[in-house]
């Protein structure tokens, strides 16, 4: 053996043992250390208004958490870094600089449904990192296979599907016609709501698509008609093809109830059809807890707005640092068990403002059980199982009446 | 008993949505068969001056409604027909005057006009944007039913309603009543006649001393006045969706090849033509057959030609039939 092979070898040895303590002095939580979380989210792009707030949110967590100073670690960073909501390379590459050069130990994002994935099969999953997306929606994202490293405190749009095909069946409603927009988001919801229903012994007549932005619904209202039901489910755009629908359909007389998904609820679609509307029933995203409440205020006194998905994004923090402390290490691969047990039953409830109380419980090894801003309750892989608000128009108004 | 409620389902859903429609689609495709005739180029913007028509009579209405003027239960748009017809005309006068007389003094071809006419009708819906915005308004303030659905069905106790909306029989009042003033213009008065001389042959017309301008003029006084009636109607059935009226100009010109483009009856006709197929072929049967045959032969799925999404090609396809098959019209129009 040459001297130069010696010397490799001898260089590759004191390689690993540097890198053997290193790690392990990194991995080992300790008091005086600093650890970094990636909040990944589209500062750019098309959901550019609603990002800012969202990030405060996560970073209010964030802040909270160091003030309670019972936290595994000394303090914890927030670094943001563009996920651009629509375009994966870039959204990869923000993620794999976050966990190259600013070793972050955890991610909280992404936003959009896309570069989530991106970034969950890229970059989470070869680095072993968890990350918890407060707004990605898409139901394929349930099925991924994600190391159980992947959660979301939204609920995948398949689970609005269950909601409203339990609700019609409650109310006694046994045949439905069905109307979408032509897109993505109608597509797959309409699925959904006819894949649920039928399996609970409804019967879908018709589930025909309709384009927005059209002058005359007539026809469409007509096909509906002639195949009947006891309701239409009108899963569009409350101030596009849906309303027209709708309209024609109580023009020419053939259905006197409405069914309303989340894109149909607002007070522009009563006040323009009028009186006729009353009795429709609809769902939207929505909860009773009284963590929403709490956390609208903390909102409010931090000077943000409580805006789309600043709960969840408040949430998805809290969860990650609440997990870290349970499993007493920051390293992903701890502590992504501990996800499902913080925020799941039996344990004692968290709100917004209480993560202190959260840490001090769980560091003295009891059970808690995360409620948060969303009222957030973990299913299947680890999704959010959503809270919806039940509608009624009553009066020309926009009521709730309950909740799910 | 089954019988009449078949019926009443077809008159509910086909007869009276396809008359009325007719009547929108006749009387813009009169519009665009009276500039072929004069004035020899297919004019494209015919579909958002009727946008333009219907934009002046809301901007009106508002006005009138301002000073609580209101003719309950006609809707207030009524009032405001008159000086909006004023101002289309007007400015139909204007894109005559600054578009299509340089290239007619220069004695252009025909398909230049046509192309003047694409950019007038981006120039349109661009100023439509401006003054009144891309939203969907309603407009009709007055009764919405002349009888409902459910009214009827509780009169006449039968299974299946007809409703009668108070714009859809205005609709069809209105259309007749300015095609019969059209047709006593073109034939019994002087200036009509020498329209239609002008159309027939312009040489002999102006050696008979026929004056151009005069012609062009009243030509485009039609032209406006139709434009502005049916965009106004459309949007007071439906409601004012500013480009909605875009994707009305190709059944409009279906309509008026099929009837025979030139010839106002012609236009009429195609009309009808048009909306009654576009409301048969995708209209589903299966109700309507459910009470004429016994429900163990009504097959299971929907009868249905086409799907609702397919509206659109309908005309489509009958214009490309026409000009295959029969390329003058069911009237012998000119040859496009």
């Amino acid at each position: 053996m040459s001297n130069k092979s010696i010397l490799a070898i001898i260089l590759i040895i004191v390689a690993g043992v540097v890198y053997y303590f290193t790690k392990d002095k990194i991995d080992t939580a300790s008091k005086d250390e600093t650890i970094k979380l990636g909040i990944i989210y589209g500062y750019t792009g098309p959901i550019e208004s609603l990002t800012p707030d969202m990030a405060k949110a996560a970073e209010l967590a964030i802040t909270e958490v160091n003030d309670s100073g019972s936290f595994i670690a000394n303090k914890v960073e927030g670094v943001r870094a563009d996920s651009t909501c629509i375009d994966a390379a870039a959204a990869t590459s923000a993620a794999e600089r976050l966990i190259t050069s600013d070793k972050i130990k955890a991610i909280v994002g992404a936003d959009c449904s896309g570069v989530t994935t991106a970034i969950l099969q890229n970059v989470a999953m070869a680095n072993g990192v968890v990350m918890i997306s407060p707004s990605a929606t898409s139901p394929a994202l349930s099925d991924l296979p994600d190391n159980d490293l992947f959660f979301r405190t939204a609920p995948s749009d398949a689970r609005q599907g269950v909601i409203i095909a339990e609700l019609l069946l409650q109310k006694g409603f046994k045949t439905a016609a069905m109307t979408y927009t032509n897109n993505d988001y109608g597509k797959g919801l309409a699925d959904s709501i006819q894949k649920n229903y039928e399996s609970r012994g409804g019967k879908i007549t018709i589930s025909a698509s309709h384009e927005d932005g059209k002058g005359d619904y007539g026809a469409e209202a007509g096909a509906l008609a002639q195949a009947g039901g006891d309701i239409l489910i009108v899963a569009g755009y409350l101030d596009k093809g849906g309303k027209g629908v709708i309209q024609a359909s109580l023009d020419a007389g053939s259905f006197k109830t409405f069914f309303l998904p989340d894109g149909m609820i607002g007070d522009s679609l009563p006040t323009a059809i009028g009186d006729d509307l009353n009795g429709s029933i609809g769902t939207v995203p929505g909860t009773d807890s009284p963590g929403a409440n709490k956390f609208n205020e903390i909102a409010k006194s931090n000077n943000f707005k409580s805006g789309p998905y600043t709960k969840e994004s408040y949430d998805s923090a809290a969860l990650i640092m609440l997990a870290m402390q349970a499993a007493n290490s920051t390293n992903s691969n701890d502590f992504k068990s501990k996800v499902m047990d913080v925020a799941n039953a039996p344990g004692e409830k968290i709100f917004p403002g209480e993560l202190a109380k959260g840490l001090k419980l769980l560091s003295e090894g009891k059970e808690i059980d995360y409620v948060g801003a969303s009222a957030v309750e973990l299913i299947g892989g680890g999704e959010s199982a959503g809270n919806f608000a039940e509608i009624l128009i009553d009066n020309q108004k926009v009521t709730t009446v309950g909740y799910k | 008993m089954e019988i009449i409620n078949a019926f009443a389902l077809i008159i509910n859903y086909i007869i009276i949505p396809g008359l009325t429609y007719g009547c929108q689609l006749a009387l813009g495709a009169l519009g665009v068969t009276i500039i072929y005739t004069v004035l020899r180029f297919s004019n494209f913007a015919h579909g958002e001056l009727m946008s333009f028509g219907a934009m002046t009579s809301i901007l009106i209405t508002w006005i009138i409604s301002y000073f609580g003027i209101s003719i309950f239960p006609l809707p207030t748009i009524i009032l405001a027909l008159p000086i909006s017809i004023l101002i289309t005309i007007s400015y139909c006068l204007l894109i005559d005057k600054y578009c299509f007389q340089y290239h007619r003094k220069k004695n252009s071809k025909n398909v230049i006009s046509l192309i003047v006419s694409i950019g007038v009708m981006f120039f349109t819906s661009g100023l439509i944007r401006v003054l009144i915005g891309p939203n969907d308004r309603t407009i009709n303030d007055g009764e919405r039913f002349i009888i409902s659905a459910r009214k009827f069905k509780e009169i006449t106790g039968l299974t299946e309603g007809i409703s009668l909306k108070l714009s859809q029989s205005i609709t069809i009042i209105v259309s007749i009543i300015a095609v019969a003033f059209l047709f006593w213009f073109l034939n019994k008065t002087k200036t009509g006649k020498s329209m239609r001389a002008y159309s027939d042959n312009k040489d002999l017309a102006l050696l008979s001393g026929i004056k151009t301008e005069n012609v062009i003029f009243y030509t485009w006084l039609i032209t406006g006045t139709l434009a502005c009636i049916a965009g106004t109607l459309y949007g007071l059935d439906k409601s004012y969706k500013p480009f909605t009226y875009l994707q009305l100009v190709l059944p409009i010109f279906a309509a008026a090849i099929v009837g025979g483009i030139g010839n106002p009856i012609g236009a009429i006709i195609g009309g009808f033509v048009i909306s009654f197929s576009e409301l048969l072929i995708t209209f589903s049967y299966n109700k309507f057959l459910s009470y004429l045959i016994p429900i163990n032969f009504l097959p299971e799925g929907s009868l249905q030609i086409l799907s609702t999404d397919y509206k659109i090609a309908i005309s489509f396809i009958i214009l490309v039939l026409v000009l295959i098959l029969k390329p003058t019209g069911i009237y012998k129009g000119k040859l496009l």
